[in-house]
């Protein structure tokens, strides 16, 4: 049994290790916070595996030693119980002594976690059920443009990003680049994270927040300084203007239909505010929180029918026929 | 009832041992009809009661965890919508915490208790009826409710504002909230009977320094019932309140506070877990010795250990919150007193270390399962060590690296001993041994299965999981260990179901048991198996903390209590000097009719506040007829 | 297992009074798990206190008058109370009839004052978390002595009947008592809270 055990560990542990590595991941760090919580989770871990170990070396050999003694069950032998009783009293100050210092090193890494710094990077970002709201912000905290489900972000300046919500509960976690904190109505939590190489970290809402939950995920693309000059430049224009018949006729489809009471597409007639910012839609990599690739299709595929790709979001299917889906999808794909 | 005059005052010594045991089961018994059996207070009854029904949730639940495993196998799987998983899981957690593991430990305790302090009823049994009653009417609210498709779906601890009037649709959270009122009342009820029982009622002699360390447990885990419960009381009231009435206690527009709700909770919650793991160390300290063929080492020790830790759960509440966005100075003050709780939960496993050490161990079912305990508890303990770091947590926390830690602690920590509780005092219950070699096999696969489900979850929570998902994306990586946790859950499963084969078979057929199979030591074992309704013929006296391996030939025992009408022996506190000679109820059928008018005004008062007040009526009445005298010998005095 | 008689308790009393008995530690239990939910209540009353920026949230604070009122007719209530206990001890049925005849007019005046107290609260459960909380605060007391009241009339009732001379009956109105004890000093804390904190 204990080699079918081992053999099942191990297994295991083999299929993870793709998971060790990976985008969205505690243990394979991409930033200065992520890197200490990594090295306290190992110390931790490596702590404990001693104190287990030890524990199950001592039961072993505790059940295969047959104490002698006599027969009765209640003869106890004084030179016996007093080594004992010294074994348990190391054996407890040992606990307390390990113990404060893992006290003392947890308080010492919360320290290093999230400074705020002055050229730090500033968002605003607001959870609904179930996607993600993001509003950069200017040097006096004042709203530059919005976006939704994907923040860009420059590598090496610390990213201090505001967390809110309107509705329930979410929380912002990017394990690559540090631990969580929660979205949480009426409270503003706030959080520091930063890159130290580009790439793109995935970080799931980690409160359950309803039917989605486990769609509601954000994408982080850490770049070098000068692409993400070049992408907030390009952010903060209004929407393309459509290019030829299809795109036009999209345009108006969507800004005279229902999607404009709920989506904002800036330079448009599209106001609404309940819904992501369409206004750079096709810049993004994914579509509903994660939900699909950035792609015309499913761009179609989504407006066809939102509530079969994520059940129970909060964008009803608007009636449309085939023309006018695919006028939709073409101008939402020039979205750029 | 006056001609029962002279008979009343009938005492025991007057009569020889047969015709005294059958005069006493006449006073004590349960009649055969229908009736009677609704009406019994006999602790043992309603304790076994209360013991299968727990269980019945434990297989419920557990079948809900693999129908969670099933979806969970693939990435991407439609079998269950999301709808439906979020029930699943909630009802899952729920089932468990509140319908299984709280109420089975009081179950054991209700059973054993008056046995192990030697008397012959609990304390307040027609409260104790009531009790299984009120419990039972919670579980088949929640289980019906469930069957209709409107089981809560917001978790077992329902955080607002997912739960409150705006988001939670339907009358699924309050379901989730009345159940709690439910289960709530029922152990608050066993626990006043347990406190009770406890300090009035041992048998001569039974010191608090001679306690069994399963009282010692109960006793503690009582009162952190009594002082623990009242805040979630407070929580689901006014959950239900916001949502019925519109009060705001919870919503931050109107001056309430999102995060005193988790305050709230987890200021019950976290005593919760100690709820479900103090009785569990209870029974390994009292299985312990009587395989290592010792006493136990260091009892002082171990029943201080036990107090700090019911002491110190009141001080970790905020380690459930410590990405709320708290005052880091603040949360880092429980993370200390996290890491505090972790030194008496050492001393209690080191003290157990030694007692093995300098024992001769015999290695029969109920202890395999205690070897089981010692491994998986440590290591669940010691992740619970990790996730109080308020650093690491932030990376763990909700992730399923939590699923792991707190499975450990609960089937590593609470069920294992309790199963290998149900071993060790099968015999007593029903007179009859289970088998020694399904106890081995079932100990193996049980042990195995849960490692090998559960210990990937860690893995999968660096790996980025979070819990409470009903499902993930292929490009996720987790894929494969889910699998293998899926799979692997069925082994557990399979442990599980050969232990419920191996119990209802063994009622029929296993071995006579005899008074006291395992030679162990405290009074339990001391009557016959199953135990005659009035428990012992003469109460015992106590004279060490392991009277039945110090009296090796003949028990002590009292005589002068009364036959005719049911009468136990009150004691002091401390010393246990007998006081006065107390009556017990009868039988009545009216905690059935209470606990059935309370369900109706519970259930009724989801859909309307004046439910509470037209509904208290009944049940006003219902206690009127519980505690209207009767005439029967013991209301004369 | 064989016995040998060591012990014999034939001469112990039939009822013990006091810590004695198991119901008086019962009712001790309760009066310990109320007195955790009073002051949870409390806690959250503090707590909201604390969070919002002026406490109470849009409304004076309330009219003492009442409230006042409540505080009074318990404290001079613990006299016939204290009076029952001491009746009860002594087995005085004629005596302890009048005393519970008078408990239950005691019972009863806190809860007329009680219907003008909620509206001298001048502000509504559901307007804001400040009325929610007062509501809950003075609701819970309330029920407690809705509740204690009625047991009161029942006892007094049982002691009209035939079933009112009887020791275990006095053991019950010991422990009534004793939970009226709790129920007034449980107003103390309570009424401080509710009439004072708001003007603090
Ligand atoms: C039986 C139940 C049980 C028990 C006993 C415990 C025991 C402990 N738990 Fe656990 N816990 C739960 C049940 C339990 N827990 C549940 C159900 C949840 C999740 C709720 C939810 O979110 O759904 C939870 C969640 C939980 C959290 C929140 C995690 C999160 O949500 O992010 C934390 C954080 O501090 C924690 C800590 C601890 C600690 C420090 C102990 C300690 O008591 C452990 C002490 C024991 C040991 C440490 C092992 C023995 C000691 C030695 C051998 C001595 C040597 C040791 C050292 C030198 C370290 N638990
Ligand atoms: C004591 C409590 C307890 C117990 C025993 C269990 C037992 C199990 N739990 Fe449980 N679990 C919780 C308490 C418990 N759990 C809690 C509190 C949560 C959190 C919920 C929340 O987030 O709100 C949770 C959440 C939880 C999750 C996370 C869900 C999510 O976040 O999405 C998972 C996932 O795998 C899981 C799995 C299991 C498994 C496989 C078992 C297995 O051990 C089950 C094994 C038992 C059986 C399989 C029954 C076997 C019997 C039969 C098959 C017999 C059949 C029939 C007859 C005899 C007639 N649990
Ligand atoms: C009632 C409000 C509502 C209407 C009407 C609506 N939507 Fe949406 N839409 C939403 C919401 C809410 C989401 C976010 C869903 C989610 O991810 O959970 C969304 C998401 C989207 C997305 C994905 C955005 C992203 O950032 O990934 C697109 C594209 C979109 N809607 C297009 C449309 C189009 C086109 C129409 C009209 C045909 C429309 N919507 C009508 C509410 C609405
Ligand atoms: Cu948002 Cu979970
Ligand atoms: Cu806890």
């Amino acid at each position: 049994m204990r080699t079918a055990l081992r053999l099942g560990l191990g297994g295991s542990l083999l299929a993870l290790c793709a998971g060790c590595r990976g985008w969205q991941s505690a243990l394979d760090p991409q930033g200065p916070e992520a890197r200490h919580l990594r090295h306290l989770i190992w110390l931790f871990t490596g702590v404990a595996a001693l104190v287990w170990v030890l524990v199950m070396v001592v039961l072993f050999v505790a059940i295969r030693r047959r104490c002698l003694g006599s027969p009765e069950p209640v003869a106890l032998t004084p030179p016996a119980e007093r080594r004992a009783t010294f074994a348990v009293g190391v054996a407890s100050v040992a606990t307390v002594i390990v113990l404060a210092l893992l006290t003392a090193v947890s308080y010492r890494a919360t320290g290093a976690l999230g400074q705020d710094t002055e050229d730090a990077v500033n968002i605003r970002l607001r959870g609904y059920q179930w996607w993600w709201e993001a509003t950069y912000l200017g040097p006096l905290s004042e709203a530059t443009f919005v976006t939704a489900n994907e923040l860009h972000i420059p590598v090496g300046r610390p990213v201090t990003i505001d967390l809110s919500s309107d509705d329930v509960i979410h929380s912002f976690w990017v394990p690559n680049l540090a631990g969580k904190q929660d979205l949480i109505p009426g409270r503003d939590n706030r959080i520091t994270i930063t890159a130290d190489h580009a790439g793109t970290y995935r970080g799931p809402c980690a409160e359950f927040c309803g039917l989605q939950h486990a769609h509601m995920s954000l994408f982080v693309i850490a770049e070098p300084p000068a692409e993400f000059d070049k992408w907030r430049d390009a952010q903060k224009q209004p929407a393309a203007a459509p290019g030829g018949d299809e795109q036009q006729a999209g345009q108006q489809i969507v800004t005279g239909t229902q999607c404009a009471a709920c989506h904002t597409i800036r330079g448009t007639a599209a106001k609404g505010t309940v819904a992501p910012d369409l206004t750079h839609l096709a810049s993004r990599f994914y579509l509903a929180a994660g939900e699909l690739p950035m792609t015309r299709g499913s761009l179609a595929a989504w407006v066809a029918d939102p509530q079969t790709i994520k059940p129970g979001n909060n964008m009803p299917q608007v009636p449309l026929t085939g023309d006018e889906l695919r006028a939709v999808s073409a101008y939402l794909a020039s979205l750029k | 009832m006056s001609e029962a005059g002279d008979a009343v005052d009938l005492v025991d010594s007057a009569l020889a041992d047969g015709i005294l045991a059958a005069r006493l089961a006449e006073t004590w018994g349960t009649g055969r009809s229908l009736v009677a059996w609704l009406s019994t207070v006999d602790h043992k009854i309603v304790g076994r009661r209360y013991i299968v029904t727990a269980f019945i949730f434990l297989i419920l639940g557990g079948v809900l965890a693999l129908l969670m495993r099933a979806q969970l196998a693939r990435p991407e799987n439609r079998l269950l919508s999301a709808d439906f998983y979020n029930q699943v899981f909630t009802m899952h957690g729920s089932n468990m915490m509140f319908l299984f593991a709280v109420p089975v430990m009081e179950a054991m305790a209700v059973y054993l208790v008056p046995l192990m302090v030697g008397t012959r009823n609990i304390a307040f049994p027609r409260l104790n009826a009531f009790s299984y009653w009120i419990y039972l009417a919670g579980g088949i609210t929640l289980w019906t409710a469930f069957l209709l498709r409107v089981g809560p779906d917001v978790g077992w601890f329902a955080y607002v504002p997912l739960s409150g009037p705006q988001y939670g649709i339907g009358k699924r959270a309050d379901i989730w909230a009345q159940m709690i009122t439910f289960t709530e009342v029922s152990a608050l009820a066993v626990a006043v009977e347990i406190v009770v029982t406890v300090f009035k009622q041992r048998a001569p002699g039974l010191s608090l320094g001679r306690m069994p360390l399963f009282v010692w447990s109960m006793l503690v885990t009582s009162f952190l019932i009594i002082v623990a419960m009242p805040a979630i009381v407070m929580a689901s009231s006014s959950l239900i309140l916001d949502r019925l009435v519109g009060t705001h206690f919870f919503n931050p527009a109107e001056g309430g506070d999102v995060l005193l709700y988790q305050h709230l909770f987890w200021f019950f919650g976290h005593p919760e877990v100690y709820i479900i793991f103090l009785p569990a160390v209870g029974m390994v300290s009292t299985i312990l010795p009587t395989f290592a063929r010792r006493p136990v080492f260091g009892y002082l020790a171990l029943v201080l250990a036990v107090i700090a830790i019911g002491i110190f759960s009141f001080g970790l509440w905020v380690h459930h919150m410590f990405v709320t966005g708290l005052p880091r100075i603040g949360e880092s003050f429980f993370t200390a007193s996290s890491m505090v709780i972790a030194v008496p939960s050492g001393i209690q496993i080191f003290c157990w270390l030694a007692t093995l050490w300098h024992g001769r161990p015999v290695l029969a079912a109920p202890m395999l399962f205690v070897l089981a305990f010692f491994a998986t508890f440590v290591l669940g303990g010691l992740t619970g060590v990790m996730v109080a770091s308020v650093p690491l947590d932030t990376q763990v926390h909700d992730t399923y690296f939590v699923v792991a830690h707190f499975h450990y602690v609960l089937i590593g920590g609470s069920v294992f001993p309790l199963l290998g509780g149900v071993y060790y005092w099968f015999p007593k219950l029903t007179g009859r041994m289970m088998s020694e070699r399904c106890g081995r096999w079932v100990a193996g696969l049980v042990f195995v299965g849960f490692n090998l489900t559960f210990f990937p979850m860690h893995l999968l929570g660096l790996a980025g999981m979070p819990r409470r998902v009903y499902t993930y994306q292929p490009e996720m990586g987790w894929g494969g260990a889910n699998l293998f946790i899926s799979l692997s859950s069925l082994i557990l499963a399979a442990g599980f179901l050969l232990f419920f084969i191996d119990a209802l078979r063994s009622i029929r057929w296993g071995a006579p048991a005899g008074d006291n199979p395992w030679d162990a030591p405290s009074l339990e074992w001391a009557t016959a198996s199953p135990p005659p309704p009035y428990n012992f013929l003469h109460i015992p006296v106590v004279t060490s903390a392991y009277p039945l391996w110090t009296e090796r030939e003949t028990l002590p025992v009292t005589i002068g209590l009364r036959v005719e009408r049911r009468e136990v022996l009150v004691t002091t506190v401390a010393e246990a000097r007998p006081e006065a000679r107390e009556t017990s109820p009868r039988n009545s059928i009216w905690p059935l009719l209470t606990a059935l008018t309370t369900t109706v005004m519970l259930i009724w008062s989801i859909f309307s506040p004046w439910a509470v007040v037209w509904g208290s009526i009944p049940i006003g009445i219902a206690l009127i007829g519980w505690f209207w005298p009767k005439g029967t010998p013991e209301d004369d005095a | 297992m064989r016995e040998r008689m060591v012990l014999d308790l034939s001469q112990l009393p039939l009822h013990g009074e006091k810590s004695t008995s198991v119901t008086w530690w019962g009712t001790w239990s309760f009066i310990l798990i109320e007195g955790t939910g009073f002051a949870i209540v409390i806690g959250m009353y503090l707590y909201l206190a604390s969070l919002a920026p002026r406490w109470p949230i849009d409304a004076p604070p309330p009219s003492l008058g009442p409230g006042t009122g409540v505080l009074l007719v318990l404290l001079v209530s613990a006299v016939p109370n204290y009076l029952v206990m001491r009746w009860a001890q002594r087995d005085d049925l004629r005596r302890l009839r009048i005393g519970l005849v008078v408990m239950v007019l005691f019972g009863i005046a806190p809860l007329v004052l009680r219907a003008f107290e909620f509206p001298a609260l001048h502000i509504k459960w559901d307007t804001n978390a400040y009325g929610s909380v007062t509501w809950l605060l003075l609701g819970l007391h309330t029920t407690h002595l809705i509740t204690d009241l009625g047991e009161t009339i029942v006892l007094m009732v049982l002691l009209f009947t035939r079933h009112g001379e009887n020791k275990r009956r006095y053991g019950d109105l010991e422990d009534n008592a004793l939970y009226w004890y709790f129920v007034i000093a449980a107003w103390v804390p309570i009424y401080a809270v509710l009439y004072w904190v708001p003007r603090l």
